[in-house]
């Protein structure tokens, strides 16, 4: 049904040429569901944006040819081609409620798709509209048309997304990253909309991807970019189990699944034994009867309501759950960022709850407990070096001045693995993987006992994930700290906790040493997350 | 819809305690004024006595609280003093110039917007071409040059040169009478009375003040259009709406103009507000009985009355203004006000 031979994209830019697809060719039979795989900048949304004709300024196919359906679409006129966009191929977007247009209606949205591609007139608009809702399972469509995109939750907007693709029933649909930044569940939920409707339809379907296990699960076929080539193609079971090319290996490795252990992500020649870390009986916090209640439009909102735990000296706990669950709102309580409404923190045997958030900066355990923030670029200054950053603390806490600051930022850039000649950098000159260890060397520079860790790897490439949980893994090992590590991602979590604690609604739901709650689910929600994980097929040993 | 009228409500209560507060400043912002208007109402020949007389009169030897007492009784019954240089109640005085003012500035935007958000987006969709720069060459002239310059520059051309416009004489020439006072904007009242011979008279002695404004409004609403535009072409939703195959123009207007919409309607609120404020020097060149020059009389002689009226009226309008623009934030972005 399309048919891409030799295609290639290259930008304009500031510094010169940028090939960003070198010469690729794929098919796309009908009814059938192709993967595209690759990291960050490896031309997967490139080739699908050249195929829509939807490039940015400055982008140009150079070579190659797109045939759909019988159709040249590198020759078609812009006017045809608006005729084939949304309704013979369509597209859904990753980031949904950044997709939609904030400022109207979501009903219209699908309106103004039906209307262009004449699949109603203005009188049967909204109902066609309230029915290309419906088809998308959105309960109670006709009161959901009338919202707005701020209004509904990201699963939501998705469903709107697709709903807005789909009106049109067209004959392929290319789906770029469609789960990120979703719940597992809805993530799982949202994909088997897509791959129920895809079916129901005979529509072809193109799944861009940076997650393999998720592309293993939902394609017929996967072909794997990199730099802008495919550097494999096959069968998702035959991919995964008997991998031919370096970088596919490579990208198996990395991506976290049951039976690994956390140095089986790295590549086979940088692997060394694993450290063991000792958890001593010793607790270094407890968190007695916690509430947190912020008042809402409609009546207080109680985010965390009366938890308790403790984390032992050594011991790496693992929070899990999905948005709304309490988990941030708990690790920001925890790290002293915000108050709690009631309830204790005891730290070291010592109520650190009693200290209002705004006064623990002085706080003599300020430097005890640090925190790795979720987004390595957004918790970093722009206008601040890399030194600069990780000066911070040990300038402003420790009050560490000159040559020995200067000594001891350079040693602990030399302890999570960050070149000395890259401190000098500002954070839009360095990596996605390059900004973690930043954040890292920041939050351990006091020798910190307890680091909370939120999220640290989700903005990350799996390659690169696998050598930040790595990272923690040793300096764990060397440095003694506990972690609380916040994710929502189960199979990292397995990884590196020892304990994991569930968390729905502002509870814990189910608690216990990782392996057992994993493999014996005791809680009904906590089996729906893991069933809800897509579990890539386990590649026969290297 | 409930919720949103609610929030309109809500600001319009927001409001009152902000011109309570102008009330107060507006007060000592007058008492603060150099010079002793109870010697200026005597003239230069009074004594001591007779000045002395005058300002028990005017209630100026009370003490500051007493007056600020008398001051809002007054305010209350609506009566806001008599204008020493005019001899005429302040409050016909501003009833007769505020509607001059806000005509020119009114019309001046109109014209602006009309030119310079047309300029704004063509230039965000063409970036690098000649519209491109033809909208950075006006923006910065526009800019760069004071308005009592272009002004005068438009009087050479257009008088004196070519002769088309009339003598730059105030709101009328001489040959008509005013019409029937309505609104006070003689555009709309001649309108009304259906005079358009006068209503013609009244739009010719208006084309060059009001274009004067223009050419200096109109750079930063072009470049806020156009910044706005760009920013919203850029959007995740306008690639979401193209790869659904809406229409350019659908894409452009329907999607990308509305919520580019909201700084725009930002920077005319602040436009609007300094145009008044410049509206001082158009006013001198064309001899415009408008409200900004009744206010430098009035200050050059310690008028306190008419000062004092003046920053009421004008702080006034600038909180009614900021209403009016909040009023158009929520109806142009569902997101206000909610959150």
């Amino acid at each position: 049904m399309l048919s891409i031979k030799d295609l290639s994209v290259a930008f304009k830019t500031r510094k010169g040429e940028v090939n960003a697809v070198r010469g690729i060719s794929l098919d796309v039979a009908k009814g059938k569901t192709l993967g595209i795989v690759g990291e960050s900048g490896s031309g997967k949304s490139v080739t699908s944006y050249a195929l829509m004709r939807i490039l940015d300024a400055g982008g140009e196919i150079r070579t190659g040819e797109v045939v759909y359906g019988g159709i040249d679409l590198r020759a078609a006129s812009e006017k045809d081609m608006r005729d084939i966009r949304g309704r013979e191929i369509s597209m859904i977007f990753q980031n949904p409620r950044a997709a939609l247009n904030p400022i109207r209606r979501v009903g219209h949205q699908v309106e103004d798709v039906l209307i262009r591609h004449a699949q109603a007139t203005r009188q049967d608009a909204k109902a066609k509209a309230i029915a290309a809702l419906e088809a998308v399972k959105i309960n109670d469509a006709a009161a959901r048309y009338d919202a707005y995109p701020f209004e509904l939750s990201g699963g939501m907007c998705q469903r709107i997304v697709i709903a807005i693709a789909l009106a049109c029933k067209p004959q392929l649909l290319i789906a770029d990253e469609p789960t990120t930044g979703l719940d597992i569940t809805t993530q799982k939920a949202v994909m088997d909309l897509v791959g129920d409707l895809a079916r129901e339809r005979g529509m072809g379907m193109i799944l861009i991807t940076h997650d393999l296990g998720l592309a293993s699960q939902y394609c017929d076929r996967i072909v794997v970019m990199k730099d802008g080539l495919i550097v494999e193609e096959g069968d998702p079971q035959k991919l995964f189990t008997d991998p031919q090319h370096a970088y596919t290996r490579k990208l198996v490795d990395a991506t976290p699944r049951v039976g690994a252990s956390i140095r089986n992500l790295l590549p086979p020649e940088t692997r060394t034994a694993e450290p063991a870390h000792k958890v001593h009986d010793r607790p270094l916090l407890e968190v007695r009867d916690l509430v947190k209640t912020y008042p809402g439009k409609s009546g207080p909102v109680q985010a965390v309501k009366s938890i308790s735990f403790q984390i032992k000296s050594g011991q790496s706990l693992g929070l899990v759950g999905e948005s709304g669950s309490g988990k941030s709102t708990t690790s920001e309580m925890v790290v002293r960022l915000q108050d709690p409404t009631s309830g204790n923190i005891l730290f070291d045997g010592q109520d650190i709850a009693a200290t209002p958030s705004a006064r623990f900066m002085r706080h003599p355990m300020r430097g005890e407990i640090q925190m790795v923030f979720q987004d390595a670029t957004d918790s970093l200054n722009p206008r601040g070096t890399a030194a600069s950053a990780i000066a911070e603390p040990l300038a402003r806490i420790a009050r560490m001045r000159g040559s020995k600051l200067n000594a001891r930022v350079a040693e602990l850039a030399e302890l999570v693995g960050l070149p000395q000649p890259l401190l000098s950098r500002f954070p839009h000159q360095l990596s996605g993987g390059q900004k973690a260890r930043v954040g890292i060397a920041r939050a351990i520079a006091l020798e910190p006992k307890l680091l909370i860790l939120d999220e640290p790897t989700a903005a990350l490439d799996v390659s690169i994930q696998a050598i930040v949980l790595n990272l923690l893994v040793d300096l764990r090992a060397q440095m003694g700290m506990s972690y609380l590590f916040v994710s929502h991602d189960l199979n990292v979590v397995r990884l590196l906790c020892d304990e994991v604690l569930v968390m729905k609604h502002g509870e814990i739901v189910d608690r216990g040493p990782t392996a057992a709650v994993m493999d014996n689910p005791s809680h009904e929600y906590t089996r729906s997350l893991i069933e809800a994980a897509p579990q890539p097929p386990n590649p026969v040993a290297a | 819809m409930a919720t949103r009228s609610k929030m309109i409500l809500g600001r319009v209560a927001q409001a009152i305690p902000v011109v309570m507060g102008v009330v107060v400043i507006s007060f000592l912002l007058t008492r603060a004024l150099p010079g002793d208007p109870a010697a200026y109402f005597a003239g230069p020949a009074a004594d001591e006595a007779s000045i002395a007389e005058i300002r028990e009169t005017l209630g100026l030897d009370k003490p500051l609280f007493q007056q600020f007492f008398y001051y809002v009784g007054d305010l209350i019954r609506g009566e806001l003093g008599t204008s020493l240089t005019t001899g005429q109640a302040v409050l016909t005085d501003l009833g007769a110039r505020l509607p001059a003012s806000l005509e020119l500035t009114l019309v001046a935007l109109l014209l602006s917007c009309a030119i310079a958000i047309p300029l704004g987006v063509l230039a965000a969709t063409r970036p690098g071409t000649w519209v491109d720069h033809l909208c950075r060459v006006l923006v910065t002239a526009g800019v760069s040059m004071p308005t009592f310059f272009t002004g005068i520059l438009l009087i050479y051309i257009f008088y004196y040169l070519a002769g088309l416009a009339p003598s730059p004489l105030g709101r009328l020439d001489f040959i008509y009478l005013s019409p029937p006072h309505v609104t006070g904007f003689y555009l709309i009242d001649a309108a009304l009375a259906g005079d358009w011979e006068t209503w013609l008279g009244a739009l010719k002695q208006l084309i060059l003040p009001a274009t004067t404004l223009a050419l200096f409004t109109l750079a930063p609403i072009a470049r806020m259009t156009r910044a706005a535009m760009l920013s919203a072409l850029s959007s995740d939703f306008i690639r979401t709406a193209r790869a659904a195959g809406l229409s350019d123009r659908k894409v452009l207007f329907g999607y990308a103009f509305r919520n580019a919409l909201l700084p725009v309607v930002t920077t005319l609120g602040m436009v609007f507000s300094f145009t008044l404020g410049a509206n001082v020097l158009v006013e001198k060149v064309f001899a415009w009985p408008g409200i900004g020059s009744y206010a430098v009389e009035a200050l050059v002689v310690s008028d306190y009355a008419a000062v004092q009226g003046f920053v009421l009226a004008m702080a006034l309008l600038f909180v009614a203004l900021n209403l009016v623009i909040d009023i158009a934030y929520a109806l142009i972005d569902p997101r206000i006000g909610l959150n």
